[in-house]
């Protein structure tokens, strides 16, 4: 669907400029300095429908946040931001279709918001061709591989490779050295097979067992007798609607003595932790990007990025506490968007010729301090492969609650660069 | 005039007419067409099947990931420029439509219906299943710089257009021509009364195994094209949805036309893409429209044009 969000300060705009207010009315005059006061247009593509519809509405609610507060706080280059959200139905070949009707028919200035990896890698290519800077927002580590292009950068999410790999440390020295992995069998479980099982051994452990599960299955107990008996920690990063039934059996080929247990929680973003057959959960650990419940150490970053999305202390919207957020990611968008602006006005942008100036100014970017901007914490921009790096979080389920129980630092999440985009010519 | 010349006259008029439209419309809907032609040559590839042979299959979307794997991983791995990794494309698919028609011609109807989606389901798991050199349901990207035949960037957008034309007007032609000679009668014979077609004498098999090869063979045709144009090999295109697209297309364009399939494919892209523009629930509207045309148009666009107005239309 295509919306046009906060347009309406452009129609202040126009009627302050007939009026003769320009330079009187308080709001006119934060875009008073700008050459042009014609908005400045991000189209979003959000997976509204498909797979990827829970992420999308997420996404959707933090995209409108932070372009609220950035467009009250004077704009781009004193000009507005305008979403032009369009869905890609979760679907590579309608993603990159998008992607050519906001360069070609919408006129933006730039591309964001992309979650999955098959539609971030589905539509680069068309990002690259039609010289389009595309943010996405994905966790994917297909920037930082090198596949795609000058044109298509990740700087508002840590990519799986690092997140993994940041995982290992806290894993062998709290949980144990013997792991069994359990996986969906397709690129995003492949992932986390390799990435992890180098990282653990890195530490001194051992992967005991990878148990790849087939993306059909829809029970998981014959699988779980290929469990080895002296497996000190069950690493799992079921993903879809399936999560609940594998967790819920788990627990019952386990019963009460299991061993250590470790998740991303990608596998229950938007799922409620009350949910009826998670309570074999309690006690086990999780990856998380962001946490979800608000901690002690709350930072007033925080605090202000949820009352601005709308979500509460317990991760779920204000208004209907069974709508759980997509905590751990949606973040991504609300920093990627404050780059976007950081990167124009490093660039003096004021329209698509300026499109390689932008892409230079956010290669060149480095730290970004924990702040209003980043509220999930500071990060290091690697211009070089065009993605981000920072601190990671690992929570433990208490009293049906997720608790931070450890921060990685970012220096745990770094690996030697890939790819060097910048040495691509535009 | 002949039928046979107003069928060669509208077929090129057709292909000299998306030409100049290569040169009149803007980029976007420049872009839009170019996808088209390449998914219309898919559903020309299937209606040689479902609308001239009479063979209903949900799997199709194997053939057209033969095809883009084909071209996709010779490229990748083989390091093989874009007409050698087409013509491996087209093998792969040929071959893999043969043997999965010595298999699926054995039934008939919808066990021949559930055996191709079968088939295509296993192909889409033995995508995943390779997923070392597949990237399974992620994908991988076909460089930008090896996409060009002859110094001739394919990822230009009028070059794009004109080569998504000329394997368009290929697949067009070749059918148009096949239908005007015996080989086709003999398809469409299969297609209306199978035993009647036996008894005068055909080899009604070896008919119903050409027609999925060929069918198969197009629609991989199609799915290189896609890969080596737009850049992007990934699994999704050997989902079972990609499967359904070109029957939708088919019947709504009107099946056992030549130009139906095009005719389906542009009506369908705008239709999503303009409800789009309206709605999330875009896919309602497209619901709603392909049920009243299945009410009010049982025959597609261009079947009830022929019905009602044009006989002549081939």
């Amino acid at each position: 669907m295509t919306r046009k969000l906060m347009t309406n300060r452009r129609t202040v705009l126009k009627g302050a400029a007939a009026g003769g207010l320009l330079a009187a009315a308080p709001l006119a005059a934060r875009f008073a300095s700008a050459q042009s006061s014609a908005p400045i247009k991000i189209g979003f593509q959000q997976h509204s429908t498909g797979i990827g519809a829970a992420y999308g509405r997420w996404y959707g609610r933090t995209t409108e946040a932070a372009v609220k507060m950035i467009n009250d706080a004077g704009g781009i280059n004193g000009r507005p931001v305008e979403i032009v959200a369009e869905d890609d139905g979760t679907d590579p070949k309608r993603g990159a279709e998008v992607l050519e009707k906001f360069a070609n028919q919408s006129g933006c200035d730039v591309a964001f918001g992309t979650l999955f990896s098959h539609v971030v890698i589905g539509s680069a290519p068309a990002a690259g061709e039609l010289k389009l800077p595309y943010f996405v927002v994905s966790e994917g580590h297909h920037v930082a591989s090198g596949m795609l292009n000058r044109y298509t950068l990740q700087p508002g999410i840590t990519d799986v490779k690092s997140q993994v790999q940041a995982m290992a440390p806290y894993v062998s020295e709290n949980l144990g050295k013997k792991v069994t992995m359990i996986y969906p069998d397709f690129a995003f479980g492949h992932d986390h097979r390799d990435y992890f099982t180098a990282a653990i051994e890195a530490q001194g452990g051992e992967v005991l067992e990878q148990i790849a599960i087939p993306p059909t299955e829809t029970s998981f107990t014959k699988y779980f007798p290929k469990i080895p008996r002296d497996t000190e920690v069950i690493y799992h990063v079921m993903v879809g609607p399936a999560v609940l039934t594998f967790v819920k059996e788990l627990g019952e080929f386990f019963g009460p003595s299991r061993p250590e247990i470790f998740g991303f929680i990608d596998s229950l973003e938007a799922v409620d932790l009350a949910s009826p057959g998670l309570e074999f959960l309690e006690g086990t650990y999780f990856w998380e990007g962001n946490p979800r419940y608000a901690q002690e150490d709350q930072t007033s970053h925080d605090k202000m990025f949820r009352e601005a999305v709308g979500v509460d202390a317990n991760g779920a919207s204000v208004s209907d506490p069974k709508d759980v957020s997509t905590y751990a990611h949606m973040f991504g968008c609300w920093e990627t968007l404050h780059i976007i602006k950081a990167g124009m006005e490093a660039a003096d942008y004021q329209g698509p010729a300026d499109r390689a100036k932008l892409i230079e100014a956010v290669e060149a970017m480095t730290d970004m301090p924990e702040g209003d901007a980043h509220p999930q914490g500071p990060k290091r921009f690697n211009g070089k492969t065009h993605q981000v790096f920072g601190v990671q979080y690992i929570s433990k389920v208490e009293d049906g609650k997720l608790v931070k129980v450890h921060t990685t630092s970012i220096e745990d999440t770094l690996y030697p660069d890939e790819v060097d985009y910048t040495t691509m010519s535009f | 005039m002949s039928i046979g010349t107003r069928s060669t006259l509208l077929h090129l008029g057709l292909i000299a007419l998306l030409f100049v439209l290569a040169f009149v419309l803007p980029s976007y809907h420049q872009g839009n067409l170019a996808r088209i032609m390449v998914l219309a040559t898919y559903a020309i590839g299937y209606n040689v099947l479902f609308g001239y042979t009479g063979l209903l299959s949900l799997g199709h979307a194997m053939f057209f990931g033969a095809g883009m794997y084909g071209l996709g991983l010779a490229m990748q791995y083989g390091g093989l420029g874009v007409i050698p990794a087409f013509v491996v494309a087209l093998i792969c698919a040929a071959v893999l439509s043969a043997v999965v028609a010595m298999l699926a011609l054995r039934t008939i109807g919808v066990a021949f219906m559930i055996v191709t989606l079968m088939f295509a389901q296993a192909g889409y798991l033995t995508v995943l299943y390779f997923g070392a050199w597949t990237r399974g349901d992620e994908g991988f990207v076909i460089a930008q710089s090896a996409r060009q035949i002859a110094g001739l960037d394919l990822t230009q957008p009028t070059t794009r257009y004109l080569a998504a034309l000329v394997l368009f007007s290929a697949a067009l032609l070749i059918t148009a021509r096949m239908m005007q000679v015996s080989f086709g009668s003999v398809l469409i014979g299969v297609r209306e009364n199978e035993e009647r077609t036996r008894m005068l004498g055909y080899d009604v098999f070896r008919h119903k195994l050409a027609a999925v090869i060929i069918s198969g063979t197009i629609s991989g045709a199609a799915g290189a094209g896609y890969a080596v144009l737009f850049g992007y090999v990934g699994a999704t295109f050997t989902s079972v949805q990609y499967s359904i697209f070109p029957l939708l297309w088919v019947l709504l364009g009107g099946a056992g036309t030549t130009i139906g399939p095009l005719v389906g494919t542009l009506f369908m892209f705008y239709l999503i893409d303009y409800s789009s523009g309206l709605t999330n629930a875009y896919m309602l509207i497209a619901g709603v429209v392909l049920v009243l045309l299945t009410l009010f148009a049982r025959l597609g666009l261009v079947g009830e044009i022929r019905k009602r107005w044009v006989a002549w239309l081939p």
